[in-house]
């Protein structure tokens, strides 16, 4: 065993009511990748706010050792200077700036009182060679796609003497090529010195980088497993992750004969003018009553703009096509028109365009459907509250009341609250883009038995997923998409991941 | 005890929305000692509330403006033109060449079209233009400034004459003429004090009644009879000091009507639901089916028509139109809103408690002017106080999460 460069000993950190971290202790040997997993709300990102001093020494019981050293972080400088990165979820880079601004912000380059720009475009050439990004420095961040700001991200953290570098949820937003590139670098660096460690939900990346895992669960730590050792498989992950044996994390459902088609797209093109380019390309597909449609596809596939498109346009591309639904020409103007006509579209990013956070859950849960709860434009608080309740009760919303505010609660919780928004319309059809992205197993499994049990009602769901287990464990029909266009169809039965995957690729 | 407990329960539950009715009591507790009881004398209590009325109904609009992510800084001079355009529509053209002698009534309705036409294009700019509400309006203000000055160029200060028009920020209504008690004191303005106060307990009553019949937490009926009890006491309190003078004046109908709407829209509802979830998230907004641009519309017309109310109240209450009519109503209506605890952020803010911040400028400057305390000091100690109602906004905000 190689000597740890970070161990963290009986870390105990309590919020008003909750004990966050109970007792954890962690250790990360040098130059390892080491995976931190667990449930939503097991501890892991507070743990991480712990040891880069977001939570400052004196907020929390327990010692933390790095490099053999004592620390005593009081703020995430400290931290820094001392060797130790966070990339969260949430890219922090200024989109306005160009990269080499980016990679160098904060720490700037100086000659004398003014920046050196030239030095400062020299290095970041360097170190955007380091991540093995090609791109030129001077580009803006706006510019540049999701996979490749992250390791903008990555750079900027390697100017500055990075020892540890820790990264929250790295792929979530990556397609299946940006992802292989990043554990490709992520190795690169092990080879270089630098440890890193990786939250993520994702077991198969897991399986796929770590050296080490450890598994996290109420805020306490479970196990610490070894790769060399043949201690990591998703079956003994999840077993430690939720403390039960699941065999299976999609619920079973009969594929039954799918109904008359409900919803019907010929020849659709879709042109958005903000980015001067087509995003969908002659898209035709149809959606059975009954029945959940996979939408596969990498990220950027236009899998989102599609259902946007159909859902009332609201990002204002320029269409032309046919939409039919239940067998009439339709043409939805706004997001209005298609939830009169019984289209809902669930967000794929529920914080940013799905839910109002400062908004509690009754307030949220009712929005898209006012009328049901209004007499003559007048809202009926206490029906209000009613309805709120039925839907907590039935999707099992953790909730103390209906009346907090939805920024309060945990990611599944709140992909339940615009779950149920939306099946509080009674749609005929239900558009889920990414479902359960960034949230736990148990979570999952709920969603996906409350989307059984819908299809099972009679609705019929579309169901955009960049996760391909996802995909066929779900779907009765898969379309995917590649580049604006769709590459294939198949029924659930003749569907392999490997199929998927070179249909999204073409 | 549990009367303690439930009232100290009560209390830091709402400490957000009591702290502004406290912060004003206060104030004019401590005004009402300092002038040795002038400050809260029914004649000082009535010019006060003819004074703010113009800033309130401009706080009450400027509240939905500023939760739905946006700001009108022209609302100021755009008051001060339409007030300018309704004393030359009511002028005698033979004393005023550019009068027009129209009746009151027609001038009043003139002048709210055109302030809804203002708030229109506005909207046009910002929503289907996509002009940041700041830049838009910022143009307003020069431009109503400059057209201010034009409509008055010939003419300078414009008297009006109007008795009806002058009576609005002036006047009071009229008593029940042959009512032989109470000598000195306005019988109609203590009748419609009862009458407020009895609809305020039946209201009170049937809320409660329709929550228990959902089988809903109510408030322990200790608690229930306290809250109204005050409440009952505080309408009991303004009505007897408004009514030891000449009775309620036509500002306090029009504000307490406004303010009455507006609240009633804002938190009962469905447009009321949409503007707040415009505000708090425009685009789950826009894909929850609300049209975002159809809301800006709406809250824009609303701001111009309440500044064309604004401009009348105003150019009533001097009984004139003058250059520079209105200047700086603007920020006094947005400092109103923020003590009154609107987020600059969006999507949250109440308009009664932009009136209790329009009160609470109000009874500052009443104040220190009854104890001759400086125009210049008079700013620096309103600037105090909205930098500590918004750092008490802030403060609770994060405690509450």
């Amino acid at each position: 065993m190689k000597t740890p460069i970070l161990e963290m000993k009986n870390i105990v950190k309590e919020f008003p009511g909750v004990k966050a971290l109970d007792n954890v202790s962690f250790q990360v040997a040098e130059g390892e990748i080491h995976c931190l997993v667990g449930e939503n709300g097991a501890g892991k990102s507070t743990l991480m706010k712990v040891l880069s001093g977001v939570y400052p020494y004196g907020e929390y019981i327990g010692d933390i050792l790095f490099g053999g050293q004592k620390q005593e972080f009081r703020s995430i400088s400290d931290s820094e200077r001392a060797g130790i990165a966070i990339i969260y979820q949430e890219l922090a880079l200024i989109p306005e700036m160009t990269v080499y601004e980016n990679i160098f912000l904060g720490h700037e380059v100086k000659a004398e009182f003014v920046i050196d720009w030239n030095e400062t475009i020299k290095r970041a050439r360097e170190m955007l060679k380091r991540v093995r990004l090609d791109v030129n420095p001077s580009e803006k961040v706006r510019d540049l796609g999701v996979g490749k700001r992250q390791l903008v991200e990555i750079a900027k953290a390697l100017s500055k003497d990075v020892k540890l570098l820790i990264l929250d949820e790295p792929t979530s937003a990556l397609n299946e090529d940006d992802c292989q590139n990043l554990f490709g670098l992520l190795r690169d660096l092990k080879e270089n010195g630098v440890t890193c460690i990786l939250i993520s939900h994702k077991l198969k990346e897991v399986i796929q980088i770590a050296d080490t895992v450890t598994v996290l669960r109420d805020g306490r730590t479970i196990c610490t497993l070894s790769a060399q050792k043949g201690e990591v498989s998703e079956n003994i992950l999840i077993k430690n992750m939720v403390g039960r044996e699941i065999d299976n994390i999609y619920p079973g459902r009969e594929h039954k004969k799918a109904g008359e088609v409900v919803l019907e797209v010929k020849n659709w093109n879709a042109y958005d003018p903000a980015l001067g380019r087509y995003v969908l390309k002659d898209v035709s597909f149809n959606l059975r009553k009954g029945e959940i449609l996979g939408f596969a596809g990498l990220v950027g596939s236009g899998r989102t703009e599609l259902a946007l498109s159909i859902f009332g346009n609201p990002n204002g591309y320029r269409i032309n096509g046919e939409m039919f639904v239940k067998g009439n020409r339709k043409n939805f103007s706004h997001p209005e028109d298609a939830i009169n006509m019984g289209v809902a579209y669930v967000t794929e990013d529920r914080k940013a365009d799905g839910l109002i956070l400062i908004q509690d859950v009754k307030q949220n849960i009712t929005l898209a459907n006012l009328w049901a709860i209004a007499n003559r434009g007048v809202v009926d608080d206490n029906a209000e509250v009613k309805v709120a309740n039925e839907y907590k009760e039935s999707l099992n919303i953790k909730t103390p009341s209906v009346e907090q505010k939805v920024s309060n609660l945990s990611g599944g919780n709140q992909q339940k609250v615009s779950l149920s928004k939306w099946l509080f319309v009674e749609p005929e059809v239900l558009i889920l883009d990414e479902p359960t992205r960034g949230i736990d197993v148990g979570a999952k499994f709920e969603i996906y038995t409350i989307m059984n049990r819908l299809v099972q009602q009679g609705m019929s769901i579309i169901m955009i997923s960049s996760e391909l287990p996802e995909i066929l464990g779900m779907s009765d029909r898969v379309y995917i998409v590649s580049a604006g266009r769709i590459t294939g169809e198949m029924p659930i039965e003749e569907a392999t991941q490997e199929k998927i995957m070179q249909k999204a690729t073409s | 005890m549990s009367f303690f407990k439930d009232l100290r329960k009560l209390l830091e539950q709402n400490v957000r929305e009591y702290g502004m009715y406290i912060a004003l009591f206060i104030i004019m507790v401590i005004f009402t000692i300092t002038t040795k009881g002038i400050f809260i004398s029914s004649r000082n209590i009535s010019n006060l509330i003819n004074q703010t009325g113009y800033v309130a109904v401009l706080a009450v609009a400027m509240t939905l403006v500023i939760v739905i992510r946006h700001i009108d800084l022209s609302v100021g001079y755009l008051s001060g033109f339409l007030g300018a355009i309704a004393a030359i529509a009511m002028a005698d053209p033979k004393v005023i060449s550019i009068g027009m002698g129209l009746p009151v009534g027609v001038v009043i309705l003139i002048v709210m079209a055109l302030g809804i036409l203002a708030g229109v294009f506005i909207a046009f700019l910002v929503a289907d233009l996509g002009i940041p509400a700041f830049v838009a309006t910022l143009a307003g203000w020069l431009g109503y400034r400059g057209a201010l000055q034009l409509v008055t160029a010939g003419t300078g200060t414009i008297i009006i004459n109007n008795k009806i028009f002058n009576a609005l920020s002036n006047d009071f209504i009229p008593d029940i003429p042959n009512l032989n008690f109470l000598p000195g004191v306005h019988k109609l303005t203590l009748i419609l004090g009862a009458l407020a106060i009895i609809l305020l307990i039946i209201s009170q009553i049937r809320n409660r009644k329709a929550k228990q019949a959902y089988n809903f937490e109510v408030l322990p009926m200790d608690m229930f009879v306290l809250q109204l009890g005050l409440l009952s006491v505080l309408l009991a309190g303004i009505t007897w000091i408004m009514a030891g003078y000449n009775g309620l004046s036509w500002t306090v109908i029009i504000v307490v009507a406004v303010v009455g709407i507006y609240d009633f829209i804002t938190s009962q509802t469905i447009l009321g639901r949409h503007i707040y979830a415009v505000g708090g998230n425009p685009e789950a907004a826009e894909l929850s089916g609300i049209s975002v641009k159809k809301i800006t519309y709406v809250v824009f017309a609303s701001m111009g028509l309440m500044s064309a109310l604004s401009g009348i109240l105003y150019a009533s209450r001097f009984k004139s139109a003058t250059t520079t009519a209105g200047a700086a109503l603007e920020f006094d209506a947005i400092t109103a809103a923020f003590i009154g605890g609107t987020s600059p952020a969006g999507g949250i803010g109440k308009v009664v408690g932009s009136l209790i911040g329009a009160l609470v400028m109000g009874s500052l400057s009443s104040g220190m002017n009854l104890m001759g305390i400086d125009i210049s000091m008079q700013y620096i100690v309103k600037a105090v106080v909205l930098a500590v109602a918004v750092i008490f906004d802030v403060a609770t905000r994060t405690s509450s999460k």
